[in-house]
C-alpha cells in the first residue's frame, strides 16, 4: 500500500513536471506548429534566473517566489526576439524550424557556460519546502507538491487566458482560420508574437521549477525537451486537455515501469508504448476535427 | 564508367596490407603486432625542448571535471619548466579537447601521437575515453597517463594509472563500512562501465562478509529523476547506501534523498565520485555529513599539500578548490618526469623499463610506481563532507596500499575477472 | 529531355572529378592520420547522401540516422570482435564485464558473409517497420521528426543499459583485424579508406540513377503534395518508405566503415545530437541536390576538426550559427547561391528538371495546413 501510494505520487510528480514544460509546447508547437529544440534552453534560463534571484534577495522563499514572475518574463522575451528575428519567416516550414532552434539552443548553452561557468549551480529550497508532509505513512516531499500545484495552476491559468481573455479569443481565432481572423481585424502577428511569449513564458517557470529538483546547468533543458514534444504528440496536437491526460499517463506509466525494471528500460517501455498507441490513434488522446484535407 | 575504371585501380591498389598472423608476430596482443608494423615513433628530442600532450575534454558535459584536471596538469608542467625541465629540456605542451566523447579522444590522441609527434599524453577521464584510447597507444606504442580513480581490471603496458584502482578506493570503502557494523547495502549508480563494475566487485565483497545487498539500481547517465529510485531505497530500510552516481545526477540524487527525510544519521551514503568540485554543485546542505572515499582531500595536513594547494589557489583564483584527480593529474606529471630522469630518455621502451619503484613525494603521500601493472601505491581515504564543503578524513587505511587491478590478492573477487 | 542528358552527362563528370580527387590526389598528399580523417569524413558523407534523398527529395526529416548508422557499426563490430577472439573465444570486454559467455544473439556474426548481409539488411529491415508504420498511418512532418529523436535517444539508452552485452557507454573498440587484414598495418588502413570512397562514389551514382528515373520524380511528387500522389493512385507511403529505407542502409553501411576505419562505435556516436549532426552538412551543402549534401559534410566534419583544435567553445557558436544562418535564410543550402562553382555545382545536381525550381521545394512539403491541427490527418 505504502509503495503503491509512493510510486502514484511519484508518477505523478514525473508527470507534473512534465505538464509544466510539455504547456508551452501546446502554444507553440501543438497551435503555431513551431517544433522549438530551444525550449529546453529557455527552461535553462528561467533555471539560472532563480539562481541569481537567490543573490538579489537573501531570503530563499521570497527568492524563489519572485524568480516565478522574472524567470516567465525572460523565457517569454527570449521567445519574442527568437519569433521576431527567426521564426516568423519560417511559419510555411516548421520541420526546418527544428533546425534553427537547434542552432539557437546550442548557442544560448555555450553562453551558459560561459556566463556562469561549466560546473553546475544550486538553488537551496526556501524552509517551507524542504521535508515533507506525511500521507498514510508515505513521506510526500514539499517541493514535489509544490511543482505539481505550480503545474495545475499553470494549466488553469492558461485554460483562463485562452477562454476568457481577448487575447485567448485572438490566439484561437488565429490559429482556427488566419484569412479570416486578419479579415475580422486581428492583428495575427502580434498575435503571433504573443502566443509565441505565453509558451516560452511557461518554460521558464518549469525551470524555476526544476532548480527545485536537481541541479541547474548548460544542458538542464535538454534532457526534458524530447520528452516533452513526446506528451503533446501523444496528447493531441494544441490541446490542454489532452497535453495534462497524456502528462500524468506518460508519468505513471514511466514510474511503474520503473519500478518494475530499471530507469533505462522504463524510458525505452514509455517509447516503445507511445509509438504502439499512435498506431491506434495517430491523432492522440484528444481529436479535433478539422475541415483542412492538406 | 569512369566510377568502373576508378573501382578496379583502387581495388588494385589495395591489396598489399599484411593479413594476421602473416608477418612474424602472433597478433595476440597489440603491442606486439605494433612494434613490428606500426610503431614507429616521430618524437624529436634532439632540440632543447621535449613535447608531451594534455588531452582532456575542454566542451561538453564533462568538460566540467576534466578543465580541472587541466589547470593542474598545466600548473605542474609550469612548476616543472620554471625549475629547468626534464633531463635539461623545457616541456613543449600541445592541448587537445576530448570535447566528451570517446570517439574524439581516440582521434585526438592519434594527432598528438602521430600528428605531434609527443612523448607522452596525460588525460582522460571517463572509462569509456580510456578504452577508446587504449589502442591507440598501444597501437602506435605511445605513452598515456591515466589520472582517475577507475574500475581496475586493467593493466596496459602503454599506460600508466595514476588514480585508484578498486582495492584502493571501493574495497577500503567496504572495510571501513564492515568496522562501522554496517550489515546491508543499497547500490545506486549511473548506467556505465565503473558502476557497473564497482557493483559487481561490492556484491562479490558483500557475499564473502556477510552483508546484504538489499537493492541495485541504475540511472541513464544525467537523468534527474530519482523519486522511485529514493522510493525504493527508502523501503528497503539498508544501512547504508554505496552511490556510484556521476555528474548531474548525484545532484538531483541527494536533494531527493534530502527531501524524503533520509539522512546521514538514518543512512548514510557513500560516494565515490564526489570531490570537494562537486559539493558546490550539489548544495552543501544537501550532502554535508555524507561520506566519500578517496586518495586525497584537500584538507590533508602535510607541507607538501599545503604547498601544492597554496600555489594551485595562487595561481587559479583563492575560491578554487583542489580534488582528488586533479592530485592524481599533478603527480602523474612528475612521475614521467622522474621516470624519464631515471631512464636519461625519452622513448617509451626506456620509461617503461625504468617505470619499476619510481617514487614522488605527492600531495597525497609517497607514491611509487609499480613497474608490473603500472598503477601507483595509494593510501586510502574517507572524508566527511564539512560545514564548509571540504572533505575531512574520517578514516585512513595508514599507509599506501599497493595496487591490484585484477583483485588478485583478495580470495573472494575470484571469478570476478572471469577468464 | 535533351537538359536531363546534358545535366547527367555534367554529373558523371563530377563524379569523375570527385573519384580522382578521393582516389588519386588525398592519397597522395596526406598522411596517415589526415587520410584516416577523410575517411571518417567519407563515412558521414555516405550518410548525407541517403538524407539527401529521403529529406530533400522526400521531405522527411531524418532525425535519427544515427540508428541505422549505430546497427551498421555495431554489426560491424560484432564481428570484428569475434573474429579477434578466434573461432570459439570470448571478446575480452565480455570476459570483463559480461557472463564469460558469448551471448547467443552475437553468434551469427561469427560468420563474415552473415555481418556483410546483415549491415545493409538489419537497417532495412528496421526502416521498413517504421516506416511502415509511420507512413501508413500518415503520422508525418513534425511527428515522424520527433519520433524518430525519441527513437534514437531510446537506442543509445539500450545500448547503455545492456553493458553486459553491448559494452554500455565504452561501446566495442580495440579491433586488430578486418576480415583477416591487419588493421594496425598502415598500407591496410589505407585500403580501408579506399574502400569507403570507392563505397561512396557507387552510393552516389546509384542515388544519382535513382533520382532522374521515374521512381525519383514520384518521391519529389510526395514530398510536394502527398494527397495529389494518391488521387492519382499511388501510395504514398510505399514510395516514402522506399526512400526511408535507403537512407537507412546507407547510414548502415556508413556505420559499419566508421567503425573500421575510426576503431570504436560507442553510444556517444549513436544518439539525438550525432542523429541531428549528420544533418547539417546536407542542411548547408544543399539538401535536394547530389553533391551537396556529400561536400558539405566532409566541409563542415573538416571545419569541426581544425576549428576544436584550436577554439574548442568556438566550435559550439559556429556549428550553432551554421544551424541558425543556413536553414532560416539559405534553405536551398550553398549549392542555391548562384554564380562561381557552387552555382555551377547546383546546376550539375539540382535543377535537372525543367519544372520550378527545388531550392525551395522542402518549403512545400509542409506547407499546407502548418498552423493547426493538420500535421496529422485523421482518417481519410
Amino acid at each position: 500500500m505504502e509503495t503503491l501510494i509512493s510510486q502514484v505520487f511519484a508518477g505523478l510528480s514525473v508527470g507534473s513536471i512534465l505538464l509544466l514544460i510539455a504547456l508551452g509546447l501546446v502554444l507553440t508547437f501543438g497551435q503555431m506548429g513551431v517544433i522549438n529544440m530551444a525550449q529546453g534552453e529557455f527552461i535553462m534560463a528561467g533555471a539560472y534566473t532563480a539562481y541569481v534571484m537567490q543573490f538579489v534577495f537573501t531570503n530563499p522563499g521570497v527568492s524563489l517566489l519572485i524568480s516565478l514572475p522574472v524567470a516567465f518574463a525572460l523565457a517569454g522575451l527570449l521567445g519574442v526576439v527568437l519569433e521576431a528575428t527567426l521564426l516568423r519567416r519560417m511559419y510555411d516550414r516548421p520541420l526546418d524550424t527544428l533546425l534553427v532552434t537547434w542552432g539557437v539552443a546550442l548557442i544560448l548553452q555555450q553562453v551558459a557556460r560561459d556566463v556562469f561557468g561549466a560546473p553546475n549551480v544550486d538553488v537551496p529550497a526556501p524552509s517551507f519546502l524542504s521535508g515533507s508532509v506525511s500521507f498514510f505513512g508515505v513521506a510526500l516531499p514539499l517541493s514535489r507538491l509544490f511543482i505539481l500545484a505550480l503545474s495545475l495552476a499553470a494549466v488553469i491559468g492558461l485554460t483562463l487566458v485562452l477562454v476568457r481573455t481577448s487575447l485567448g479569443r485572438r490566439i484561437r481565432a488565429t490559429v482556427q482560420n488566419r484569412p479570416l481572423a486578419e479579415t475580422s481585424g486581428i492583428s495575427t502577428r502580434s498575435t503571433d508574437r504573443m502566443t509565441f511569449f505565453l509558451g516560452s513564458g511557461l518554460a521558464g517557470i518549469a525551470g524555476v521549477a526544476l532548480s527545485q529538483v536537481g541541479s541547474i546547468g548548460p544542458t538542464l533543458g535538454t534532457n526534458y525537451v524530447i520528452d516533452a514534444f513526446l506528451v503533446v504528440v501523444v496528447g493531441g496536437i494544441g490541446q490542454i486537455k489532452g497535453a495534462v491526460i497524456a502528462a500524468f499517463a506518460l508519468g505513471l506509466l514511466r514510474a511503474g515501469f520503473e519500478y518494475e525494471t530499471s530507469a533505462s528500460i522504463a524510458k525505452v517501455l514509455v517509447f516503445v508504448a507511445i509509438v504502439i498507441f499512435l498506431q491506434v490513434r495517430p491523432q492522440g488522446i484528444v481529436n479535433v476535427r478539422t475541415r483542412s484535407l492538406a | 564508367m569512369a566510377v568502373a575504371t576508378l573501382l578496379t585501380a583502387g581495388l588494385a591498389l589495395t591489396a598489399c596490407g599484411s593479413k594476421v598472423g602473416e608477418s612474424a608476430s602472433s597478433g595476440s596482443a597489440g603491442a606486439t603486432v605494433a612494434a613490428t608494423s606500426a610503431g614507429k615513433s616521430c618524437v624529436d628530442t634532439s632540440g632543447s625542448t621535449v613535447k608531451i600532450g594534455f588531452l582532456n575534454s575542454l566542451s561538453g558535459t564533462m568538460a566540467i571535471s576534466e578543465k580541472t584536471v587541466h589547470d593542474s596538469l598545466q600548473m605542474a608542467a609550469d612548476e616543472i619548466n620554471a625549475a629547468g625541465g626534464v633531463n635539461g629540456k623545457q616541456l613543449d605542451v600541445i592541448s587537445e579537447d576530448g570535447a566528451s566523447e570517446p570517439t574524439t579522444f581516440a582521434e585526438k590522441a592519434q594527432k598528438l601521437i602521430q600528428a605531434d609527434c609527443v612523448a607522452a599524453v596525460f588525460g582522460g577521464w571517463t572509462s569509456a575515453s580510456r578504452k577508446a584510447m587504449l589502442p591507440v597507444f598501444e597501437g602506435n606504442n605511445s605513452l598515456l597517463f591515466y589520472p582517475v580513480q577507475y574500475e581496475g581490471l586493467e593493466a596496459s603496458k602503454n599506460i600508466f594509472y595514476t588514480g585508484a584502482t578498486t582495492n584502493q578506493q571501493i574495497v577500503p570503502a567496504l572495510d571501513y563500512l564492515k568496522e562501522m557494523g554496517v550489515k546491508s547495502l543499497f547500490l545506486v549508480g549511473s548506467d556505465y562501465v565503473f558502476p557497473r563494475t564497482a557493483n559487481k566487485i561490492i556484491k562479490a565483497y558483500a557475499a564473502a562478509n556477510g552483508m546484504e545487498i538489499k537493492g541495485e539500481e541504475y540511472t541513464p547517465l544525467g537523468d534527474t529523476e530519482f523519486s522511485t529510485i529514493v522510493n525504493k531505497v527508502q523501503s528497503a530500510d539498508a544501512d547504508a547506501v554505496f552511490n556510484t552516481l556521476n555528474g548531474d545526477s548525484n545532484v538531483a540524487f541527494f536533494k531527493q534523498y534530502k527531501s524524503v527525510g533520509l539522512t546521514p544519521e538514518s543512512m548514510p551514503v557513500v560516494s565515490v565520485s564526489i570531490a570537494e568540485e562537486e559539493v558546490g554543485g550539489i548544495g552543501l546542505d544537501n550532502v554535508q555529513g555524507q561520506l566519500a572515499a578517496w586518495n586525497y582531500f584537500e584538507t590533508i595536513d602535510t607541507p607538501t599539500n599545503k604547498k601544492f594547494v597554496e600555489a594551485f589557489k595562487a595561481k587559479y583564483g583563492q575560491d578554487r578548490v583542489t580534488s582528488d584527480p586533479m592530485e592524481a593529474a599533478y603527480t602523474s606529471l612528475y612521475l614521467w618526469k622522474a621516470m624519464a630522469e631515471k631512464a636519461k630518455a625519452f622513448d617509451t621502451a626506456s620509461i617503461q623499463g625504468a617505470a619499476d619503484g619510481v617514487t614522488f613525494d605527492a600531495p597525497e603521500g609517497t607514491v611509487t610506481v609499480d613497474g608490473e601493472n603500472h598503477h601507483i601505491s595509494k593510501t586510502a581515504l574517507i572524508g566527511k563532507i564539512g560545514p564548509d564543503g571540504l572533505l575531512y578524513t574520517e578514516w585512513s587505511s595508514g599507509q599506501p596500499i599497493e595496487p591490484d587491478p585484477f583483485l588478485t590478492g583478495y580470495p573472494w573477487a575470484q571469478g570476478l575477472a572471469s577468464n | 529531355m535533351k537538359l536531363l542528358t546534358s545535366s547527367s552527362t555534367r554529373v558523371w563528370i563530377g563524379l569523375a572529378v570527385l573519384a580522382v580527387l578521393l582516389l588519386g590526389v588525398a592519397p597522395a598528399l596526406l598522411s596517415d592520420f589526415r587520410l584516416g580523417l577523410l575517411g571518417k569524413y567519407l563515412c558521414f558523407a555516405i550518410v548525407a547522401v541517403g538524407i539527401g534523398l529521403a529529406w530533400g527529395r522526400g521531405g522527411m526529416l531524418t532525425l535519427g540516422q544515427g540508428v541505422f548508422f549505430g546497427l551498421g557499426g555495431y554489426v560491424m563490430a560484432m564481428h570484428m570482435k569475434l573474429d579477434d577472439a578466434g573461432p570459439s573465444g570470448v571478446p575480452d570486454f565480455l570476459q570483463l564485464y559480461g557472463s564469460g559467455q558469448v551471448p547467443g544473439w552475437w553468434e551469427p556474426f561469427r560468420s563474415g558473409v552473415v555481418t556483410l548481409l546483415a549491415i545493409p539488411l538489419v537497417p532495412a529491415v528496421l526502416a521498413v517497420v517504421l516506416g511502415l508504420a509511420t507512413f501508413k498511418r500518415k503520422v508525418r512532418g513534425a511527428y515522424f521528426a520527433i519520433l524518430s529523436q525519441a527513437l534514437a535517444a531510446a537506442f543509445a539508452i539500450l545500448l547503455i543499459g545492456n553493458q553486459a552485452t553491448t559494452g554500455g557507454t565504452n561501446g566495442l573498440n580495440g579491433f586488430r583485424s578486418f576480415f583477416g587484414y591487419d588493421l594496425s598495418d598502415p598500407a591496410n588502413r589505407q585500403m580501408v579508406y579506399f574502400l569507403i570512397a570507392i563505397v561512396l562514389l557507387v552510393m552516389m551514382a546509384l542515388t544519382w540513377q535513382l533520382m532522374t528515373s521515374r521512381y525519383g520524380e514520384l518521391l519529389v511528387a510526395c514530398r510536394d503534395s502527398e494527397e495529389r500522389v494518391r488521387f492519382l493512385g499511388y501510395d504514398p507511403a510505399n514510395v516514402k518508405t522506399v526512400a526511408y529505407v535507403i537512407a537507412a542502409v546507407m547510414a548502415g553501411i556508413a556505420g559499419a566503415l566508421f567503425t573500421v576505419i575510426v576503431g570504436i562505435i560507442s553510444p556517444a556516436d549513436v544518439g539525438i545530437v550525432p542523429s541531428i549532426g549528420m544533418l547539417i552538412g546536407v542542411a548547408i551543402g544543399g539538401r535536394t541536390t547530389l553533391f551537396g549534401p556529400v561536400l558539405g559534410t566532409i566541409a563542415v566534419a573538416w571545419l569541426e576538426t581544425s576549428l576544436s583544435e584550436s577554439f574548442p567553445s568556438f566550435w559550439v557558436y559556429f556549428q550553432g550559427a551554421l544551424f541558425m544562418l543556413v536553414v532560416a535564410f539559405l534553405p536551398g543550402g550553398l549549392a542555391s547561391l548562384g554564380g562561381g562553382l557552387t552555382g555551377l555545382r547546383d546546376r550539375l545536381a539540382g535543377r535537372h528538371r525543367s519544372g520550378p525550381p527545388d531550392p525551395g521545394g522542402p518549403v512545400a512539403a509542409d506547407a499546407p495546413g502548418v498552423s493547426d491541427a493538420a500535421m496529422v490527418k485523421g482518417p481519410a
